[in-house]
């Protein structure tokens, strides 16, 4: 199921502008990678560019290549939809359909698609994925509810539950936990600790703590101003990042001596 | 920065509270402005509805004014003349809406009946009315084939409008950059400023090209119709489209729905009250349309039940007709009634109308809550 990507040389465009700049990087499947990096630093450029979602803004582009598995996502002939399939996402903002329950929610990912689903198979996918968000015992009662009903933190994790009930091979979480009291942080972080069994996890986090809690590596991005494109300065386990980088900057910016 | 200006509160006082006029002073107030704007309209030549109403909205404002400005302060009074302002506005905002329905209703309801929406005009003449207003016969002749050419026309014309219009905001909202979707916007500008007659001629002149000169049925209404039509339901879907918040189609796209999917599957459906209502406000707009109608489906006055062949009657065209060109010049009055009871009729379609607009809207809006 999960599967790893090998990012070579990445440059992320808007237009003209260079956000992003030259980044390479191997990201292990079973694992949780975790970016950190100052505002504006081109982390969920960057991510966004893992499943070809940048490509929805328009004018974005990238040249370089990212590959899942040894595929290129960039390839000729490659479907961003497929693309999107196997590489689920999770926003920074919970975003539930307004107009869907929150079965149908869950179900989202099958329901849009018209994929044919017995009622049992449907069933169980709730369960499961519900179950799998952590989500299962508040909602088990509601399911006809809209999801909109729910609280944030909740609404998250049936942002999660939607993402993985189409069982894809990565998952991109962009900042989930920004808008997240702690206990429902918590209840995330402990999820992600549950889903990187199965899936490989890659996290936007502007909680150190979060990244060194959650994380089994950690890209630190930075930018040397504003206009300038941001770069990859370091990635290493978690561990070496926090206690005993090799970037000067790095060091500075875990341990809050930054800018 | 001085603090002399504020008096000291006095001894014992919340230094928050201050001088405040009891709360029915205005209630107070405007009942006196009213008694005395009737006595000073009435010592002034006479009373009359004008000057009471002037004299006494005059007194209440200047009293309220000056009284809470004495007691409570220079914000306050400025607040209470400004709110008095805006009611008086509202008011007269009021007047021309409420005395248009108010005559409708007192002069249409002298034939608005049961059997008036349910007959039509077929083989009532002159001699009719004349034997009615003589109470020799009953007066006779409705508006059913009227409100039957009306149906059809608008619903026609709301066929061919929606899927149109619908189409073309997804366009601009969805796909549309550049060139292309700024000539769009720029026409249905323009299409918007039509004068409804022209909306007609063109209608007229398209069937003359394909039909032959002179061809005259609902259909040739309908298409009229939708020319007026199409861009207020392109305007108005597009305004709802864009509001569907970029969240929701990122989180389509993210579960690998392809965007013609999350179209028609999320964005539609999210913003589906509100085109449905602005569709309702659209076709409200429309069915009053006159002009269009009589170049297009012509007159008629038997019940014709079938849009594509022979002349429609529709409402206003009715109206028209009957208002225009009564049936016995030298005894309009029944005809007259005629044409106020098909009116009070078009103005209660609107208002249902309207109240369907609000009904959808409410049904179809997004749910919230547990
Ligand atoms: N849609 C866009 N169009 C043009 N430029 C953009 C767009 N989105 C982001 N940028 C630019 O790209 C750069 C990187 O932005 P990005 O959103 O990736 O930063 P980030 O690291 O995610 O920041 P944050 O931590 O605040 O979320 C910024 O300079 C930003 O102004
Ligand atoms: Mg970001």
């Amino acid at each position: 199921m999960s599967k790893r990507i090998d990012v070579g040389d990445l440059n992320v465009y808007y237009g003209s502008f260079l956000a992003v700049e030259g980044v390479s990087m191997a990201i292990e499947p079973r694992s949780v990678t975790a970016f950190i990096g100052p505002s504006g630093c081109g982390k969920s450029t960057f991510i966004r560019t893992l499943n070809r979602m940048h490509e929805v803004i328009p004018g974005a582009r990238v040249q370089g290549k990212v590959l899942l598995d040894g595929e290129d996502l960039y390839g000729p002939n490659v479907d961003p939809v497929t693309v999107r399939r196997q590489v689920g996402m999770v926003f920074q903002r919970p975003n539930p359909f307004p107009t869907m329950s929150i079965r149908d929610n869950v179900l989202a990912g099958m329901k849009l698609n018209s994929t044919r689903l017995s009622r049992n198979d449907a069933k169980d996918i709730v369960e499961r994925s519900l179950r799998g968000a952590n989500l299962w015992n508040e909602v088990k009662d509601r399911l006809d509810k809209p999801g909109s009903g729910l609280s944030g933190g909740q609404q998250q994790r049936l942002c999660i539950a939607r993402a993985i009930a189409v069982q894809p091979d990565v998952l991109l979480m962009d900042e989930p936990c920004s808008a997240l009291d702690p206990i429902s942080t918590l209840a995330i972080e402990d999820l992600i600790g549950e889903l990187k069994k199965n899936y490989t996890i890659v996290i936007v986090t502007h909680n150190m703590q979060q990244a060194a809690r959650v994380s089994d590596r950690t890209a630190f991005f930075n930018i040397a101003g504003t206009g300038k494109p941001g770069k990859l300065i370091e990635m290493d386990d978690t561990t070496k990042i926090f206690t005993n980088p090799t970037v000067k900057a790095t060091e500075d910016y875990v341990s809050g001596r930054f800018g | 920065m001085s603090v002399a200006t504020k008096p000291a509160p006095p001894a014992g006082a919340s230094s928050l509270a201050q001088n405040q006029l009891p709360r029915y002073t205005t209630q107070l107030v405007l009942v006196l402005s009213i008694a005395a704007g009737a006595g000073l309209s009435a010592l002034f030549g006479g009373f009359s509805i004008v000057s009471f109403a002037v004299l006494s909205v005059l007194a209440f404002l200047v009293v309220n004014t000056v009284l809470s400005g004495v007691v409570e302060g220079r914000r306050k009074a400025k607040d209470k003349l400004v709110t008095g302002l805006v009611y008086t506005a509202f008011g007269i905002a009021l007047v021309p809406l409420v005395s248009v329905i108010w005559s409708v209703v007192d002069n249409g309801m002298a034939r608005f009946s049961i059997d008036f929406l349910t007959t039509s005009m077929r083989n009532v003449t002159g001699l009719n009315d004349q034997q009615a207003l003589e109470g020799t016969a009953p007066f006779i002749g409705g508006a059913y084939h009227a409100i039957l050419g009306t149906f059809l026309i608008t619903g026609l014309a709301t066929v061919i409008s929606v899927p149109i219009g619908l189409l073309t905001s997804v366009y601009l909202v969805e796909y549309g950059r550049g060139r292309l979707a700024k000539a769009i916007t720029f026409f249905v500008d323009v299409m918007t400023g039509i004068p409804s007659i022209v909306a007609g001629l063109f209608a007229a002149a398209l069937f003359a090209v394909l039909f032959g000169v002179g061809t005259r049925n609902g259909f040739a209404g309908a298409v009229a119709l939708s020319v007026l039509m199409i861009p207020v339901v392109v305007r108005s879907s597009e305004e709802m489209l864009r509001i569907v918040p970029n969240e929701l189609r990122e989180a389509a796209y993210a579960l690998g729905v392809p965007k013609w999917r999350t179209i028609v599957r999320v964005v539609i459906p999210t913003a589906i009250s509100g085109i449905a209502s602005g569709v309702t406000l659209a076709i409200a707009r429309v069915v009053g349309e006159t002009a269009p109608l009589i170049v297009t489906a012509g007159f008629t006055s038997s019940i014709n039940n079938n849009p594509f062949s022979d002349w429609m009657m529709s409402l206003p065209a009715y109206v028209y007709s009957q208002a225009m060109r009564p049936l016995s010049g030298s005894s309009p009055q029944p005809s007259f009634d005629r044409a106020w009871a098909a009116a009070l009729t078009l103005i209660l379609i609107v208002m249902l109308l309207n109240l369907v607009a609000r009904l959808i809207a409410r049904l179809f809006a997004p749910k919230t809550g547990r």
